[in-house]
């Protein structure tokens, strides 16, 4: 908040502060209260670089000790001799599952938002948001457990079918012929799909609430429908917020762990079959190697950790960008 | 007087600026209609299970009630309902994984619960056989979530007033605002990995539950600016200019007035906050370890003393003692620490809507 004309003492402190709203500016409790509120803002932007600093700092070694292409190379065995590492298969069903989890999500998430903001009645509205933000109340594991124990026994039926009816869409081929134990990049995507829905949906319905009254009401005037209404005056004024609610979703899925870890049957080998088992991600690699990773096996995880660190810092920023464009707006 | 002409009584002109509608019954009636043709669907086809009988159904509907709805009132009409009823289904999308999950966990953790499970720990119990307890788990977490917020909650509320009292539109006060949203998406593996890397492996401590509290504390860091920069935004500008017409400093403004204005909005980011690292599992895996012992030190950690244990990472072991085994006992503590978990973070949650409810920032 802008509003109150700050105090410029610790940028120019040789500049007396006379025209401040606070009387005497340079009274010593404001200097050392500003100095302290100043570091803590500091400390979210020292770690942050931390983060990257130390992640690099300990992986350079493994990568000076891998022997094969660490973009591409699909196995992952940092410790032997000579050591072989790539993040190829981490790299391809982290973005297949959380991509999965975007297709399964964003419509539905938008779905959810319109029916908060413009269908469910109006007193009814803020608590079914808390209720749908519940999903968000859910720790990552129990998915996982529940991922495991109970979606993935009951996913046959809709693995064969989607085989059946969609399998030469390649993607949804089910090959093997024994059952499917749905142990399967599909399944994460599933869960992945539930876990973001909360953020996208609560994102999403902040926006639709944005929307200016006067447009939906001219909209209603005109004659329009509640759809047409909806499509010509909310969906065209939240576009930006919701692409940013999906990237922001996709980022999530892209670094949850326990839910992935649980339900894919690790598989380092690229598959194009979504619904066959196996399947391994950058953070279920992670939380799988840690325990038996020797000194290079270590360095190797923290490599793969920065890559997923940097993928969503990116996904992350464009976000945050699309964001601000729409505040500046 | 067969010559008197009367104007057909089969359509009397309606002075009413709507178009023809469905009436009330015509709804009520589809949903009987298509349930009934798809239960002769099933019987003649062969096809079974309870959740293709709802796909079917809720299909069948759609697709009839936008046919007829396009045969009475029109296209614009027929398009309204089509998308009302999609909005109405996608809730109930969401709705569905809510209610599935919690009613499994709750199915499969109800029968462990007891007051042995609460109260004892898993020492010297077989983890394959029935028994023991997840005290020493609950005391674990409670601990690691109480020291994380420790630390996270007093930076992140002075890190918010910077943001929102001192640095206005400087460069550095957006490049932070800009970063706590990055941070906010930081995966929690990440996270657990820095404070491995830096805490165990650069500085040589051991795991220990506060390294886990470190993890957290990363975590929850962005909340809490996030959630108490909104909060103090909400604080009126008047309360602050009142303050420093009778020549109150700007510190003692933001302490005395803005910080107490604004103090219930706070608290309830801050718990929401805790709500959201009480059940990370991640970071916990890679820092804290595992121990069967109840320890009420969260900085023990040495070869002769075991790291606390965690809720999350309970659950894990015990998954990973089960082998998939979805009958073994071990699956079973699982799930009910799984239970007890949930519990304690919903009751996190209810507090702090509660805190949210009662209290709004005053102006």
């Amino acid at each position: 908040m802008s509003d109150q004309p700050t105090p410029g003492t610790s940028t120019t402190p040789d500049v007396p502060g006379g025209s401040d709203v606070s009387g005497a500016a340079v009274r010593p409790g404001d200097r050392v209260f500003r100095g302290i509120s100043f570091a803590a803002g500091a400390t979210v932007l020292v770690t942050m670089a931390a983060i990257a600093a130390f992640l690099i700092y300990k992986s350079i070694p493994a990568l000076r000790a891998n022997t094969v292409n660490f973009l591409t190379f699909q196995q992952w065995f940092p410790d032997k001799q000579p050591s072989m590492f790539g993040i190829g298969a981490l790299l391809y069903f982290t973005l297949v599952t959380s991509l999965l989890a975007m297709v399964m999500a964003v419509p539905v998430a938008i779905g959810i938002a319109l029916y908060i903001t413009y269908y469910a009645p109006r007193r009814a509205s803020q608590s079914l948001g808390y209720f749908v933000d519940l999903l968000a109340a859910v720790p990552s594991i129990v998915y996982g457990l529940w991922g495991f124990a109970f979606l993935a026994r009951n996913m046959t039926g809709l693995t064969l079918w989607l085989d059946k009816w969609f399998g030469w869409t390649v993607i949804f081929n089910y090959q093997p012929t024994n059952e499917p134990n749905n142990l399967s990049p599909f399944t994460a995507g599933v869960v992945l799909a539930i876990m973001i829905l909360p953020i996208i949906s609560s994102i999403s319905r902040e926006v639709f609430r944005q929307v200016p009254r006067d447009q939906v009401e001219a909209a209603l005037a005109l004659g329009a429908t509640r759809w047409e209404m909806i499509r010509t005056a909310v969906l065209p004024f939240g576009r930006a917020g919701v692409t940013s609610a999906s990237i922001l979703g996709v980022g999530r899925a892209l670094g949850e762990t326990l839910a992935v870890t649980l339900v894919l049957s690790s598989v380092y080998e690229v598959n194009l079959h979504v619904t066959e088992s196996g399947g391994v991600t950058f953070a279920s690699n992670i939380a799988l190697k840690y325990g038996e990773a020797g000194e290079i096996g270590t360095g190797a995880l923290i490599a793969s950790g920065l890559c997923l660190f940097i993928i969503t810092l990116a996904v992350n920023f464009t976000a945050g960008l699309i964001i601000r464009r729409q505040r500046v707006a | 007087m067969t010559t008197l002409e009367r104007p057909a009584p089969t359509a009397p002109p309606r002075a009413t600026l709507s178009g023809q509608k469905l009436p009330l019954y015509a709804l009520p009636l589809l949903v009987v209609g298509v349930v009934v043709v798809t239960l002769l669907l099933f019987a003649l086809t062969g096809f079974a299970g309870a959740a293709g009988f709802v796909v079917v159904t809720g299909l069948l509907y759609t697709a009839a009630q936008t046919a007829l709805s396009f045969w009475v009132e029109g296209r614009r009409q027929a398009v309204d309902r089509l998308c009302t009823t999609l909005v109405y289904l996608a809730f109930l999308l969401a709705v569905l994984p809510l209610v599935l999950i919690t009613w499994y966990t709750v199915r499969q953790g109800i029968g462990v619960l007891s007051r042995e499970f609460l109260t004892t720990s898993m020492f010297r119990v077989d983890p394959e056989q029935p028994g023991g307890g997840i005290y020493h788990a609950i005391v674990g977490t409670l601990i690691q979530s109480l020291l994380a917020t420790a630390i996270a909650a007093p930076l992140g509320i002075l890190a918010a007033i910077y943001l929102v009292e001192y640095g206005g539109r400087r460069p550095f006060a957006r490049a932070v605002s800009f970063f706590v949203d990055v941070m906010t998406g930081v995966p929690s593996i990440v996270a657990g990995l820095f404070v491995f890397t830096t805490w165990i492996l650069i500085l040589g401590f051991q795991k220990s539950g506060f390294a886990g509290s470190l993890a957290l504390f990363i975590l929850m860091l962005p909340i809490v600016i996030r959630s108490t920069e909104e909060m103090l935004k909400l604080v009126p500008a008047d309360l602050r200019e009142a303050s420093y017409a009778l020549g109150v400093p700007k510190w003692r403004t933001i302490l005395k007035i803005v910080l107490p204005t604004a103090l219930a909005g706070i608290v309830t980011g801050v718990m929401l906050g805790v709500a959201r690292i009480a059940g990370e599992t991640a970071p916990l895996l890679l820092l804290v370890g595992l121990n069967q012992k109840v320890e009420y030190n969260p900085f023990a950690g040495r070869i002769d003393q075991n790291p606390q244990a965690s809720l999350p990472t309970l659950i894990y072991e015990q998954f990973g003692i089960a082998v998939g085994n979805t009958e073994a006992p071990a699956f079973q503590r699982a799930w009910g620490a799984a239970l007890v978990l949930i519990i304690i973070i919903g009751l996190l949650n209810a507090t702090a809507r509660l805190i949210a409810r009662f209290a709004r920032v005053r102006g």
